[in-house]
């Protein structure tokens, strides 16, 4: 049996991906219309990915250069389960800035090792006017110190970036809370992925 | 699923981050180089959406949000097909879109444009692909509109579209603009993507001949999302 791997370089018959272009200010419209004051779809995703005990809360802000808040962002969120399976187990939400503080919030579960020796973490895109091609961000847990300084994708970066990509604990009276803040550009920018 | 990752984004298809011609991305854009790790299962797979939650109205854009009639515009068609790009159809992909009316006005607290707003168009809509990938809406075609950018800066026709394919990798949001329209070279937003012939493969065609007579035009739009990497056995693709 031959088994040949295809070159891509040398049989460039691919089809080019259709390219971005930014979500925009309206992009509650098609996608988070209870931001607007209008009804979801049937079965849109919203805020809220999980309900019950052991939830956990996330809330932050994105900041743009001048440190002022994105007030028109809409950000997804997609992590395993607590047993950490994806795909059809996955969890998937949206939320999107509050207009008037900037602030955002979603309820998940806290994601399970969905590989091994990778500390568990959520996936977060940001979309919003300005954003040419939306960002990919990642969201890893304060309590999984010792999962992080062994994962292989964040062993690579730099202890800042690594504490940049951790959320911070809160007190909450309700849900485990964590603080997860984005700058897009300066000082603080978050580090962003090509994945 | 299988385990095959995807190509990595060309960055070239897309435009860059910090487009100064378009005011907003001055201070949202990053500067720093993306951090690329290995693919694993959570990029590698998606959330799934099922036929069942999505229901045929959300795609009619001229009816699905009637309170005394239909929508007021050109009555149109868009339609297409979703590929990867190995050119394998994605099946079930989940579109959603939002546009303007005909006056070039949103249904949105923050748009605050004089054009009237329709009692009977929301502007949002949604559907799935079939299992070869293709979709189809119905809308009245979005009119341009002037915003704050250089002085009065002015949007071409344009239907915004998200989608999501089978993994989380292959996300995508994008606007798609309409055969023939003027506006469209001089778009402070277009021309965040360097290259015409990028900008050509967002541009929807006229697709005379499917048509509904006597109803609507009809205008086509193909969507590519990333593909996985291929394994050929003996010539036959390998885990599709």
């Amino acid at each position: 049996m031959t088994h040949r791997l295809i070159d891509p370089r040398i049989t460039d018959t691919r089809l080019k991906e259709t390219p971005s272009q930014t979500a925009g200010p309206y992009v509650h419209i098609g996608t988070a219309p209870q931001a607007i004051g209008r009804q979801t779809l049937y079965r849109q995703p919203g805020p809220v990915a999980a309900e019950g005990p052991g939830t956990v809360v996330v809330e932050g802000t994105v900041y743009d250069g001048a440190g002022a808040p994105v007030r028109d962002c809409m950000i997804e969120f997609w992590g395993a389960d607590a047993e950490g399976r994806v795909g059809r187990h996955g969890l998937f939400g949206r939320t999107t800035a509050d207009f008037a503080t900037g602030g955002f919030r979603f309820q998940t579960v806290k994601p399970g090792v969905h590989r091994e020796g990778s500390a568990p973490h959520i996936a977060i895109l940001i979309f919003a006017r300005g954003i040419n091609l939306h960002l990919h961000t990642r969201l890893y847990f304060p309590e999984d110190e010792g999962a992080i300084a062994n994962d292989p994708d964040l062993k690579r970066m730099s202890p800042t970036d690594r504490a940049a990509l951790t959320g911070v604990a809160v007190p909450a009276a309700e849900h485990k809370t964590y603080r997860f803040d984005i700058h897009l550009q300066g000082a603080k920018e978050t580090p962003f992925f090509d994945v | 699923m299988n385990g095959l990752h995807f190509y990595r984004r060309e960055r070239n298809q897309h435009p860059p981050s910090y487009t100064p011609g378009y005011k907003s991305a001055v201070l949202r854009a990053p500067f720093r180089p993306l951090v690329s790790p290995e693919q694993s299962d959570l990029e590698m797979t998606g959330p799934v959406f099922g036929h069942s939650d999505v229901s045929p109205i959300d795609a009619d854009l001229i009816r699905n949000a009637m309170v005394t009639g239909e929508a007021i515009g050109e009555r149109i068609i868009v339609h297409g097909r979703v590929l990867d790009e190995n050119g394998r159809p994605v099946p079930n992909a989940l579109i959603e879109i939002w546009q303007a009316n005909a006056g070039g006005r949103y249904l949105h607290t923050n748009d605050s444009y004089m054009a009237a707003l329709d009692p009977n168009f929301s502007g949002c809509g949604r559907c799935m692909a079939d299992a070869e990938g293709y979709y189809k809406f119905r809308t009245i075609k979005p009119g341009p509109y002037p915003w704050p950018n250089n002085g009065s800066d002015w949007r071409p026709s344009h239907i915004h579209l998200s989608i999501f394919g089978e993994a989380f990798a292959q996300r995508l949001i994008t606007q798609l603009y309409f055969e023939g329209d003027p506006l469209i070279p001089m778009c402070p937003i277009v021309n965040t993507i360097p290259d015409p012939e990028v900008i050509e493969r967002l541009v929807a065609r006229l697709d005379f001949k499917n048509q509904m007579p006597f109803d609507c035009l009809a205008y086509r739009f193909d969507i590519v999302l990333r593909g996985r990497r291929q394994t050929y056995f003996e010539n036959h693709p390998e885990g599709l």
